[in-house]
């Protein structure tokens, strides 16, 4: 439903734009209906960019990303706000997502403004009400209340009814657990999951490798702005081959297991790929296109539904 | 015995009346000790660090002790803390990494700071970069600014700091938070490598990731709703925890290797009290899946078991 294909992002930097930051390097997945694809980097590797880019509050530099098989970069005016109605985010931080002098209705309003102009007052009380028990709230509660008087994950998941309330087929949901105590956090998670069955697809971008293993189908890893391993979620972290995605997972601290059992864990299941780039091992020493600093930037399919970029620049020595 | 802590109350003042975000807390810290205190925000942990360091204007010290190396601290006094704070006891408080001075130079913050304490900044400097060789900085960072320096590197440039003249205690409030995850196993591995070299004797290392504390904490302390709720050895609490909202706290939290499609986690229903009127009795009540009539009283915080402690009338 959702393509990317060979997207890039160059920012300009500098006092004059005179200078490119390459925070995207020709990126390119898909997400199709009902799937949860969870895209994973630290900060700084182009995630938040990538999802920017999909709800088109930025451009793209080259290539492009369709949806239903239409460049989104060609939409405007009515098929803009068409595309809209389909495709809603959903960010970091509920408590300035929202006007603290609006009561929480506000963005309710906006919408309808925008989109229900024809709706009746009853009809459309209605529809609010329906989005908010489809997301587990319970509109007496939650209606005419100022944002401070709401928990966060409260907040969080009105901005998901929001998101409902339009016919929205897509939903990029960047960091949106982050803020979120642990007691909330897996509400938040498991209605994505509920989503994702109602034949949603949905991008969940995340820092939080275990909230990416929970939720999602398929894991797509993220270094300096380039993919650097993708597949189905089982078989990434079942069988992380990138050195980068094994130093990822050696750093997550798990509930059970310490950080020493993990690392000998994850040693011992790289040591047949230790020290040899696989991308290169198939490709052959001058396979694909090759970025400015070396490092070649495309994939290549390890094992069925598991994808791995070359190694440099987390091996020693050339590849 | 480090620290003693004992019905320690203190309330925030505001316009409609106290907020009582530490509400009788008592607990032991032992020499040598890394105690992890988590719970939800708003549950009074950072209260619980900022009173033992400084109770500033907005607060108000109600009640209790606390005792440092068998010392009476003079917590409720600000002038008389001075003499203690840095020294013997030290902080680093949440987002302390973002409020570096941007205008100087880290080592002309340091050297500024060393002498506000009355100690020379020369005489420390040798001892100051030995130690940021141990956290894998070099003397360099001493000549550059704080936006030179990367999340990670500025967190450690602070424990470093914090730690420097050898306090007995220090308060480590969510330093990990704002961090990727590999800066964040390199701060809480750094934390553990200052105890084993008696940089300090013990710590209370303040955070919401149950996780990070796992692999860094001896004992584990729960709060809720400006109380403690349970303190155990941190393998005890994860195999086996006894106060009902610690047991749905840890089995909420999803861990690498648990998926939605084959094992759906549920968070807690419901949300804590306002602690401004907080509800008489035990306040985890109105949430608990064990509430019976007792809890209408509040249950004391006993030890149940050797180093073992719970609020809770269903295991008391």
């Amino acid at each position: 439903m959702l393509q990317l294909d060979g997207v890039s992002k160059v920012y300009r930097v500098g006092a004059f734009g005179g200078t490119g930051l390459t925070a995207v390097r020709d990126v390119s997945f898909t997400v199709r209906a009902g799937e949860v694809v969870s895209l994973i980097g630290e900060s700084g590797s182009g995630k938040s960019t990538i999802g920017k880019m999909i709800l088109r509050l930025i451009g793209v530099t080259s290539g492009s990303i369709t949806f239903d098989g239409t460049d989104i970069a060609r939409l405007d005016g009515d098929s803009l706000r068409a595309y809209y109605r389909s495709v809603q985010g959903v960010f970091q931080d509920p408590f300035s997502s929202y006007n603290p002098v609006f009561k929480v209705d506000h963005i309710f309003d906006l919408l309808r403004g925008t989109y229900f102009r024809d709706a009746g007052d009853a009809d459309w009380r209605r529809k609010v009400e329906e989005s908010l028990e489809s997301v587990m709230l319970d509109p007496a509660q939650i209606l005419h209340k100022y944002p401070h008087q709401l928990s966060g994950g409260q907040l969080q998941r009105l901005l998901v009814a929001r998101a409902l309330l339009l016919d929205t087929r897509f939903l990029v949901a960047d960091e949106i657990i982050s803020m979120l105590d642990a007691s909330t956090r897996i509400d938040v998670l498991n209605l994505l999951g509920d989503l994702k069955g109602r034949g949603l697809g949905i991008l969940f971008i995340t820092h939080d490798l275990s909230l990416g293993n929970y939720i999602s189908e398929k894991t797509v890893i993220l270094s300096r702005g380039r993919i650097v391993e993708m597949g189905a979620t089982g078989r990434v972290y079942g069988n992380p081959l990138h050195p980068y995605t094994r130093a990822l997972m050696g750093s997550v601290p798990q509930l059970h297991r310490k950080w020493s059992e993990v690392e000998a864990d994850l040693a011992a299941k790289g040591a047949n790929v230790a020290g040899r780039c696989i991308y290169h091992a198939q490709h052959g020493t001058d396979g694909g296109p090759v970025a400015p600093d070396g490092v070649a930037t495309g994939l290549v399919e390890a094992e069925a539904d598991h994808f791995v970029g070359c190694f440099r620049p987390y091996l020693e020595g050339a590849c | 015995m480090t620290l003693q802590v004992t019905d320690l109350r203190v309330y925030y003042r505001t316009l409609a009346g106290d907020v009582r975000a530490l509400d009788g807390v008592t607990f032991d810290l032992a020499d040598g000790e890394i105690m992890g205190l988590a719970g939800e925000s708003g549950c009074g942990k950072s209260t619980l660090g900022n009173s033992l360091v400084r109770i500033d204007g907005r607060m108000k010290y109600v009640a209790g002790t606390v005792r440092l190396d068998g010392l009476e601290l003079p917590i409720a006094d600000m002038d008389r803390m001075d003499e203690f704070r840095f020294k013997d006891i030290s902080i680093i408080p949440q987002y302390a990494m973002s409020a570096l001075n941007p205008t100087r130079k880290i080592g002309r913050m340091v050297a500024d700071l060393l002498e506000s304490r009355g100690v020379r900044f020369g005489e420390m400097r040798t001892e100051l970069e030995r130690r940021l060789l141990l956290v894998g900085l070099t003397e360099a960072v001493l000549d550059r600014y704080p936006i030179e320096l990367s999340g990670g590197m500025k967190q450690r440039m602070v424990m470093v700091l914090s730690t420097l003249l050898n306090p007995s205690l220090l308060i480590a409030d969510e330093i990990t938070s704002a961090l990727d995850v590999t800066s964040q196993r390199a701060v809480a591995e750094t934390l553990v490598e200052f105890r084993a070299r008696g940089f300090v004797k013990g710590m209370i290392v303040i955070t919401h990731d149950v996780s990070i504390l796992y692999q860094v904490a001896d004992t584990l302390t729960i709060m809720y709703a400006g109380k403690l709720a349970e303190k155990a050895p941190t393998s005890v609490i994860m195999q086996k925890a006894l106060h009902p909202y610690t047991d749905l706290l840890i089995s909420s939290l999803p861990e690498v290797g648990v998926r939605f499609d084959e094992r759906r986690l549920s968070g807690i229903p419901g949300t804590p009290p306002s602690l401004l009127n907080p509800p008489p009795g035990c306040r985890f009540r109105d949430r608990c899946p064990l509430a019976f009539e007792k809890c209408a009283e509040e249950p004391p915080f006993v030890e149940v078991a050797p180093d073992h402690s719970v609020a809770c009338w269903k295991v008391a």
